[in-house]
């Protein structure tokens, strides 16, 4: 495989400058690394700009609802096991409309991989708060900056036993990339929150802005991912300094390796032309 | 002899009244009789009041009478409640010295409690009804313990045991104490049936239509699909998952369809007021999908364990924007098994959402009807085999077609990929805004799938229409009520039943109710929708409806004394 082998021929209808295309390429490189046929891997979004990614690399695409990227990907994981299943959200779709389906998704634990991309925004609809917007933030509708305590994912992801809890940033595209092919071959729920700047909407949480904050947790060759409260200290810093990389990683059963679906074949392998129902029947009598 | 008999079983929630009739059901099935029987049952775990309802007959029936032979009342305050629905010459069984009842000379006096104690638990007073009422009826009582064995067969052989002596006292009691000869019956034919209620019966045939994936969230009255259908999970490898909600619940069916398994999801009124937007998606990616709706009373929670009809237009409006879909109303276990089936190869045919909608009657009612043939419900795909998957190349997954239905790829399966979106979209499946695609695209997944539709509709029930002064006009589990009304006054009354509301059998209808001017809907809702989607449908204006509202179901009389003063009018 190589990165032609993902080219779309789709016009990209992001803003000059987004900080989307870093993690169209990042998830590129990864696709490349991973070593997989674009037919064997499906790329599942909800709505927003994120969403559209998709669109704009070659592999299966179910683009759906506002919110709902996670129960559709979950579905064709259950129905198809062998796909690689990749969900591009944002913090609205994926932390605000869909919060119910990120909560139990992670208890779920079906082996898939979801990049949020988290510009701190609502882009498409032209820039409203989102969940993860910091506190004060003035926007057309919050008028006297937001109000409500901004939501931390990666702390919330680690207090409901998520395997696999990492940050990105959409700059940094190598260790971007590498994150998310780990998040691919972590077995489980993957989480990977990618800061991301918007240009047209967000002024504060700029490049500029990211680029003086990020630093990578593994910087520190004692900072120890299988050490959930540490993780969970690691994941609320924000501020002066932001941590990126893996933030806490556990090794823990899959919904298929639960529900037994890994030792059967895909389920929409199996013949469904003449399913005999006569020995159910007779439980009838 | 008696062609047929009314049992009545009730008490508060808890006390087994399901457990009681059900041993019935199997006991006067065992010996030959059909059967109808409901259960009432309140949104509440203990106390409050509860009945199950049994008609057996010598001829097959299809709906409750409204006054019993017997009611078994295991607590007190059932005695009023149930007192007026006796019928001339029934009789109430009653342990009188448990509630202390000294006068009263049309009960039976039945010592259910002692005996049960005797046992070591009250709730053995269940067996001892059970037993009580087959002795009333003359049943042999080799069949009485049988069926309580195999009834209790799962549990430890000291509950199967005093199960059965439990049965046994209550039998001998009667019929060494009482006495009573007006309740003999005897079964004229014995023949190998089923005994099956409405959502048993969509379960087996989503069982038999090879669905694989099934996500749903418990609501009453649909929630024994699901657990039907966990209860055949293992054994045919389908995936039941309880979705978070019912938002998740259809959109998780969704992918699991759009990567290729056949998917259901059973909810009702409230919950599919969530699914809503899935409805929608289903539609727009043209990914197959079928919904159960199990009506039940609304507006919003309403009355949880009860039946109504009051979600039709809903449902076929249900979703935002226009596009193409069915909708059946099945009126007997019989249909809900075989267009259960229909609905997933009409589904996966036309890549729409298709609905089952039924309600709490239909669901929890049981009745005795021949073993499915399951070689007439038959699985028909409609997409790309795994074996022509190969060939595919340039493949489009929205190719406008003449019929409105492009081929459907299943991902992996072809060596191209594949894009399906919400948003409007072109034939690769990309996003577009373009004038001219968008009206090829309404017309490809509205207009054209539609025609296909009206096409192959399933043509109404009809009954005795040609003769008839009055039809009565139905859908769904109205069914029964309408057929015996009908089959007990063939010179006064005719009916049409539809067991698909959607598309309406224009042509049909339009055909059978030629030159009828006497026409009644008969509903369970309160605004006589089905007259109302018959008139927007095909321009018929039915002007009389009997309308049933109080969240029960018809009973037999009801409707007969409900036609009678509109015939006086």
């Amino acid at each position: 495989m190589n990165i032609n082998d993902f080219k779309s021929n789709d016009e990209v209808t992001w803003c000059p400058g987004c900080g989307d295309f870093g993690i169209l390429t990042a998830l590129k490189r990864s696709l490349v690394a991973l070593g997989k046929e674009p037919k064997d891997i499906l790329l599942v979004s909800g709505i927003g700009q994120a969403a559209k990614l998709p669109h704009y690399i070659k592999c299966n695409c179910f683009n759906g609802l506002h919110g709902r990227a996670l129960p559709p990907a979950v579905g064709a994981k259950i129905a198809n096991r062998s796909l690689t299943v990749i969900v591009t959200t944002g913090d609205g779709d994926c932390y605000g409309e869909g919060g119910n389906h990120f909560i139990h998704n992670i208890r779920r634990n079906a082996d898939i991989t979801v990049i949020v991309h988290n510009n701190q925004i609502y882009g498409l609809t032209k820039g409203q708060a989102s969940p993860t917007t910091d506190a004060g933030f003035i926007t057309k509708v919050q008028t006297e900056g937001v109000m409500l305590e901004s939501l931390h994912p990666l702390e919330l992801a680690i207090s409901l036993g998520c395997g696999f809890v990492a940050r990105g940033y959409s700059s940094d595209i190598e260790h971007l990339s590498w994150l998310i092919l780990e998040g691919i071959n972590h077995k489980g729920f993957s989480l990977i929150d990618v800061l991301q700047p918007c240009v047209s909407f967000n002024k504060k949480n700029t490049y500029e802005w990211y680029s003086k904050r990020v630093y990578k947790v593994n910087e520190d060759k004692n900072y120890n991912t299988a050490d959930k409260l540490s993780a969970y200290k690691k994941a609320a810093e924000w501020g002066e300094k932001i941590p990126i990389g893996i933030i806490y990683k556990e090794e823990k059963p899959s919904y298929e390796e639960k529900t037994g679906l890994n030792s059967l074949e895909a389920l929409v392998e199996e013949n469904i032309e003449n399913i005999d129902i006569k020995p159910l029947l007779q439980g009838f009598i | 002899m008696l062609k047929e008999l009314t049992i009545k079983i009730t008490g508060e929630a808890g006390q087994g009244m399901q457990t009681v009739g059900l041993n019935l059901c199997r006991l006067f099935k065992k010996c030959g009789f059909h059967i109808f029987a409901s259960q009432d049952y309140m949104s509440r775990i203990r106390g409050g009041n509860n009945f199950f309802q049994l008609r057996i007959a010598n001829i097959p029936v299809y709906a409750l009478k409204k006054h019993s032979d017997i009611i078994v009342v295991l607590d007190k305050p059932s005695i009023g409640i149930h007192k007026e629905t006796l019928n001339a010459g029934g009789v109430m069984l009653i342990d009188k010295k448990k509630f202390n009842i000294t006068e009263e000379n049309s009960f039976l006096d039945i010592p259910m409690y002692d005996i049960a104690k005797n046992l070591g638990n009250e709730i053995f007073i269940n067996s001892v009804a059970y037993g009580s009422i087959a002795s009333l009826a003359d049943v042999e009582a080799g069949l009485v313990a049988q069926v309580i064995r195999e009834a209790f067969s799962g549990k430890s052989e000291d509950i199967v045991t005093k199960n059965a002596a439990a049965a046994s006292a209550g039998y001998e009691f009667v019929k060494n104490e009482i006495k009573k000869e007006n309740f003999y019956i005897r079964a004229e034919s014995k023949k190998e049936t089923m005994l099956i209620n409405g959502n048993e019966a969509i379960a087996l045939g989503a069982v038999r239509a090879g669905c694989k994936f099934y996500s749903g969230y418990p609501m009453t009255p649909s929630t024994s699909i699901m657990n039907e259908m966990s209860g055949y999970s293992k054994q045919f490898n389908i995936v039941v998952e309880q979705a978070e909600d019912e938002i998740a619940a259809i959109n998780m069916a969704i992918g699991a369809s759009f990567a290729g398994a056949r998917s259901m999801t059973a909810t009702s009124g409230g919950g599919f007021c969530l699914m809503v937007e899935g409805v929608s998606l289903s539609a727009m990616t043209e990914t197959p999908i079928v919904v159960v709706d199990a009506q039940r009373p609304a507006p919003a929670t309403g009355f949880p364990t009860r039946t109504e009809q009051s979600d039709l237009l809903f449902v076929l409006r249900a979703g935002h924007g226009e596009f193409a879909k069915a909708c059946f109303s099945p009126g007997t276990p019989e249909e809900a098994f075989h267009l259960t089936v229909h609905a997933f190869n009409l589904a996966e045919k036309y890549q729409i959402p298709v609905f089952i909608l039924t309600d709490q009657h239909l669901a929890d009612s049981y009745r005795d009807i021949e073993m499915f043939n399951q070689d007439a419900a038959r699985v028909e795909r409609s997409i790309i085999s795994k074996e022509s998957s190969k060939e595919i190349a340039g493949y489009k997954r929205y190719e406008l077609t003449d019929n409105g239905i492009s081929r459907r790829a299943i991902p992996s399966w072809i060596n191209d990929v594949i894009y399906a979106d919400s948003d409007e979209h072109n034939e690769e499946g990309h996003i577009t805004e373009d004038a001219s695609v968008r009206i090829k695209m309404v017309g490809k997944r509205l207009h054209k799938k539609m025609e296909g539709l009206i096409k192959e509709v399933i043509k109404p029930n009809a009954f005795n229409v040609e003769k008839a002064q009055t039809i009565l006009v139905g859908f769904g589990s109205t069914y029964g009520v309408i057929r015996e009304v009908c089959e007990a006054y063939p010179d006064k009354f005719g009916f049409i039943h539809l067991p698909q509301v959607y598309p309406l059998p224009v042509e049909s209808i339009t055909a059978l109710l030629k030159g009828k001017t006497k026409v009644f809907t008969v509903e369970n809702n309160s605004t006589a929708q089905l007259a109302k989607l018959i008139r927007l449908e095909s321009g018929i204006n039915i002007n009389n409806s009997i309308l049933k509202f109080d969240g029960r179901p018809f009973d037999f009389d009801y409707l007969i004394e409900e036609l009678n003063k509109e015939q006086v009018k």
